[in-house]
């Protein structure tokens, strides 16, 4: 468990982190809370010769309210999220979600812009935030852009970041009626299913993880919703299941199903 | 006596383990000291067709290299058991060698070692060795490695068979009685792999002193003095008396860490060759891939009932792994570990087990926490809840109408059983009565039944187990192929002061011999444990011992430790006899010391030690010195016994088992320390309800492991179990002086087959019969919707 060698810079602000990232491309990281290339690298799964911490940049790691939305910056641990009563008030389905993630150790740490890039498709913000329609606010060398929840996800450990992109904040609009609801894998405890629902009225959003190797918003379940939870029913209509030794296709499909009528019925 | 035996006294090593201040063998860091890391083959089954070491040569810090073609050890690490053939054949026993030469036989074979300055730069260099491979189809599944089309882990003998044995009475006897039985129950699975996951990885330093011509090994072991034996005598050929192995503390050992491992081996060896120290430590995913493993028997068992549900006979096949090689302990595991339990608590009058043991393209197996006793219970146990089922009879009723009646060992004889063993005392019936008091069985089964109307699936398991401890009377297990005595050796030395060193071969790794050994020591000599030191783990320090497994450290060491307390008193009774001017008969010995009885004229002690070693007004013809060592070789093995019992609640939407209560009756004989007892059983418990619910190592088909890291392989957590509610019945052991049995594996014993026979009463009214282990949400499920 020793990775290979490394050199590590701790940038001081953003455009500095974007500067280093543009001049060192496909050989650096980006290091946040550590929480999964640190794993990878000990395995000599990753191996960057060059790491940028951006643990430190100020201003990243606030969560403030502006306008009608929250806005939680990128360095934010999952413990900081867990503990804001902002969050926990005007996004509530955050703060379940957050919850469920690891331990107190790997709360932490682990930070919310480290989740998203990281794209583990077994992780629980990205139920959340497509629920939530949630925008990802990023920064690269042609100045910064906003990219939707729905956009972001594109597959196993890949998103629509660019090489030299880094995520700022996470941009949420208020919910008052939400929850994440989590089937955990017995030995990593991460999400064998994971869902996250919103309700406005009739209508109902649903964000699931863990089922697929993207996580995906459940159209066939919002478009077939009409109050009753029935519409799980439809929770992996065109979607591949992914199948592991801890649950197969048929096993996951059937969760999945569960797990939306439970999150629609919560 | 008494101011100690009994009572819940805090452990004294707990004071340094709290505080991060114990002494494990990673700990340690020798000047001049070399790293190792090891290139290992990722593949399970291969041709080794090159190995290509010039690159890495050349890398930073590189101190040397070695590979399979370099000589070191040439007869490999040998196996300390030897289980024949049923016709009299031996076993067959392949070459382990110390690194792979040209195949590779397991996922993580080593290849080859490279030696570096430090730690980082040796793992770099490794990954500069090439190595050319040609992958060979493979074998992992213990019944499948006996199909005439297996791949052959060792091409020299034609078979995956290491040797195919019996035990019991006649197969033909046994096969007309379950033919002509009222009703036959069968069963068919596999008690699966799993991986013994001690908290501290395995870790090894060899120091060479070239002035010295000595050798001393730091080893993460369970028996230093087993371990310099095999290495000197058997691998390296180099004199034990040039040899030091210590073994200080060592974080959990659970039967892994007994073994006379490659690695070991090779560090001595290379440590001469380099004139400098050098350390390896396994990390976690090594540790995943080289730990010899626990279990994997794929059975097939048959037991006939007459009509009252009473077992007229048992008949059982089984295939069980050892995996590419035969590791130290390993025949003995599914053979005298196991068979010889096959009796459990019942009367059967008929028993026949054969075992056929192949070679696999895994990593070996052995002994891990209880040892074939486990895979023993967990069959016993699940086969008579599946009769029960099928006759309709309660779990409980049909156990007691099968019970061995208590005896004691004393005025009743030891009970004689179809398989080899003279069980010592027992009262099976006694902690089955208490467990299902404890539980409150009748109100449970009113609950369930209304739990079921409101479409819950709630569930009780029972198992009531035997185990044999106290290993082992030398002898008989000489007899049964041991290559090893299993006595156990206990040193006092007194010291002028009247301090008192207890050296003893056995090895604490975790248990808590410390606080318990000076209990006993300290009751029996009348003293403070303030005043006790209990050392262990230095083979310069201990005059010999065969370590600590088989929960043999109290029943066996402490005995041994109790004799030459008895010495002790007895020279010191002389000494007081002397300077009180009395008869040694006309003394009594208590609260330390010598009282001329019905008089107040008395010697402590200290001042007896004292006198031991300033002679000088002394019994004539008396040795000075107050220092006694014992061998001690129990009479037989010892037998605790319990029941236990487990609540479970199935999730009818997704087939998780939530384990609602656990209760654990136990008999252990005498008790020295409640806390502890408490906690061994707590600490055995969870063990075997994970391997019931949660962990499973899995190959695939060509061999590679899918469960090689905490990612997917799952350990229980806190979480996952229930408060543990534990009570016990006494039941002394008649034949050692403590009356102790052991409670180190107990808990794992009892537990497995609990939860699942827990598991499956939930789901019984759907028709599920049996669930194979580990029983994880997706097989609930599954069964759920057969
Ligand atoms: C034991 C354990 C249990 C866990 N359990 C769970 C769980 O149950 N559920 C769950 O969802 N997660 C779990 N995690 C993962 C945890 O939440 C991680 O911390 C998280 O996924 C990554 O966040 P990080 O800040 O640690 O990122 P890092 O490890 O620092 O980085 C991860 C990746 O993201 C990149 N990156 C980091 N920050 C940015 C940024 N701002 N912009 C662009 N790229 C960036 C890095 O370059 C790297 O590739 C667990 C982790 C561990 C170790």
């Amino acid at each position: 468990m020793i990775p290979s060698k490394f050199d590590y810079i701790k940038a001081s602000s953003i455009s500095e982190a974007v500067k280093l990232l543009g001049k060192h491309g496909y050989d650096a990281k980006i290091l946040s809370g550590g929480h999964s290339l640190i794993p990878a690298m000990k395995l000599r799964l990753n191996r960057p010769l060059v790491l940028i911490d951006i643990s430190g940049i100020s201003g990243m790691n606030t969560i403030t309210e502006q306008g009608g939305e929250i806005i939680i910056g990128a360095n934010c641990t999952h413990s900081q999220v867990l503990k804001s009563d902002l969050v926990k008030n005007k996004l509530n389905i955050v703060t379940q979600t957050v919850k469920c993630i690891g331990d107190i150790q790997v709360r932490n740490r682990g930070t919310i812009g480290g989740s998203l890039a990281h794209a583990d498709p077994s992780s629980d913000y990205p139920a959340t935030i497509l629920a939530c329609e949630a925008i990802i606010e990023v920064e690269g060398k042609n100045g910064s852009r906003t990219i939707d929840a729905i956009d972001f996800f594109q597959g196993i450990f890949t998103t629509s970041l660019a090489e030299d992109e880094i995520i700022t904040a996470v941009r949420f609009p208020k919910v008052i009626n939400g929850n994440y609801q989590k089937f955990f894998q017995s030995a990593s405890r991460f999400a064998v299913v994971g869902v996250a629902v919103v309700k406005d009225g009739d209508s109902v959003k649903v964000g699931v993880t863990g089922v697929s190797d993207t996580p995906y918003r459940a159209i066939a379940v919002e478009d077939a919703y009409s109050g009753n939870s029935d519409a799980g029913s439809h929770a992996i209509d065109n979607i591949e299941v992914m199948s592991d030794h801890f649950a197969d296709v048929e096993y996951r499909s059937h969760l999945a199903k569960v797990y939306v009528k439970k999150a629609l019925e919560a | 006596m008494g101011n100690f035996i009994g009572k819940s006294v805090k452990r004294r090593e707990d004071a340094r383990f709290l505080r991060g201040a114990g002494r494990y063998t990673d700990d340690i860091k020798l000047p001049k000291m070399t790293q190792a890391a090891f290139v290992r083959s990722p593949y399970a089954h291969a041709k080794v067709l090159n190995i290509d070491i010039s690159e890495a040569q050349k890398a930073d810090g590189v101190v040397a290299i070695y590979t399979g073609q370099d000589g070191c050890g040439a007869y490999g690490v040998p196996c300390g058991w030897q289980v024949n053939f049923k016709n009299g054949d031996t076993m067959r026993e392949p070459v382990h060698p110390l690194l792979a030469k040209d195949k590779i036989r397991h996922l993580g074979e080593a290849v080859a070692i490279v030696v570096a300055e430090t730690l980082e730069l040796a793992r770099d260099a490794a990954e500069l060795v090439e190595v050319d491979y040609e992958e060979l189809p493979a074998v992992t599944d213990p019944k499948k490695a006996m199909e005439p089309s297996a791949p052959l882990v060792h091409e020299e003998w034609g078979d995956n068979a290491a040797f195919d044995w019996c035990i019991g009475n006649d197969r033909t006897e046994v096969e007309a009685a379950l033919a002509s039985a009222h009703h036959v129950t069968e069963m068919e699975y596999r008690n699966h792999r799993v991986a013994p996951n001690a908290m501290e990885p395995r870790s090894y330093i060899a120091d060479y002193d070239i002035n010295a011509g000595k050798w001393t090994l730091y080893t993460s072991t369970q028996n230093p003095h087993l371990i310099r034996l095999l290495l000197c005598a058997f691998v390296l050929g180099i004199p034990e008396h040039k040899v030091r192995v210590v073994s200080y503390d060592v974080g959990g050992g659970f039967g892994s860490k007994i073994y006379h491992y490659t690695e070991e081996a090779l560090l001595t060896w290379i440590s001469k060759e380099i004139g400098r120290p050098v350390k390896w430590t396994s990390d976690r995913s090594e540790a995943f891939l080289t730990d010899a493993h626990g279990r994997d028997h794929v059975v097939h068992s048959k037991m006939g009932f007459d009509k009252d549900g009473k077992i007229v006979a048992h008949l059982t096949d089984e295939y069980c792994a050892m995996g590419a090689y035969l590791s130290t302990f390993a025949p003995a595991v599914p053979t005298y570990l196991h068979g010889t339990l096959f009796q459990g608590v019942y009367t059967t009058p008929l028993i026949h087990l054969n075992v056929v043991a192949p070679f696999t393209h895994t990593v070996v197996v052995d002994a891990y926490r209880g040892a074939g006793r486990p895979e023993a219970t967990y069959l016993l146990e699940r086969i008579i809840s599946k009769a029960a089922k099928e006759m309709k009879m309660d779990p409980a009723d049909i156990r007691f109408k099968n019970f061995i009646p208590p005896f004691d060992g004393i005025d009743e004889p030891g009970y004689q059983t179809q398989v080899a063993l003279q069980y010592d005392s027992g009262n099976y019936e006694g902690v089955l009565k208490r467990g299902l008091e404890m539980l409150g069985y009748e109100d449970f089964r009113k609950e369930q039944t209304k739990a079921r109307k409101n479409g819950k699936l709630l569930g009780v398991g029972i198992s009531t187990y035997i185990e044999g401890c106290g290993i082992a009377p030398s002898a008989v297990v000489g007899s049964l192929g041991a290559r090893a005595g299993l006595f156990e050796v206990g040193h006092v030395r007194v010291q002028p002061t009247g301090k008192v060193q207890v050296f003893t071969g056995t090895h604490s790794h975790g248990q808590g011999h410390e606080t318990v050994f000076a209990q006993f020591v300290a009751d029996k000599l009348g003293i403070p444990m303030d005043d006790i030191e209990i050392e262990h783990g230095d083979t310069d320090q201990v005059a010999f011992g065969m370590g600590t497994y088989g929960s043999r450290s109290l029943a066996v060491g402490g005995s041994a430790i109790i004799k030459s307390v008895e010495k002790v008193l007895e020279k010191g009774a002389k000494i007081a006899a002397h300077k009180l001017e009395a008869a040694e008969k006309d003394l009594e010995y208590a609260e330390g010391k010598w009282t001329v009885k019905g008089t107040d004229k008395s010697i402590s002690f200290g001042d007896v030690s004292l006198t031991a070693y300033v002679p000088h007004d002394y019994p004539e013809g008396l040795e000075p010195g107050l220092d006694f060592s014992s061998f001690y070789d129990p009479s037989n093995f010892t037998y605790p016994f319990g029941t236990h019992i487990a609540v479970v609640e199935v999730d009818k939407d997704t087939g998780k088992v939530d384990l609602q209560r656990f209760i654990a009756c136990d008999d252990v004989g005498n008790v020295m320390n409640p806390m502890i007892v408490d906690g061994q059983i707590q600490g055995g418990v969870v063990q075997g309800v994970g391997q019931a619910l949660l962990e499973e190592v899995v190959y695939d088909d060509s061999g590679q492991m899918i469960t090689g890291s905490y990612m997917d392989y799952a350990m229980p957590r806190a979480d996952d179990v229930p408060m543990i509610e534990t009570d016990r019945t006494v039941t002394p052991c008649p034949h050692n002086p403590l009356g102790v049995k052991g409670a180190g594996e107990a808990g794992a014993i009892g537990s497995t087959p609990a939860v699942v026979n827990a598991v499956v009463d939930a789901l019984s009214h759907l028709g599920v019969t049996d669930i194979q282990m580990p029983v994880t949400p997706q097989r609930v499920w599954k069964a759920m919707q057969n």
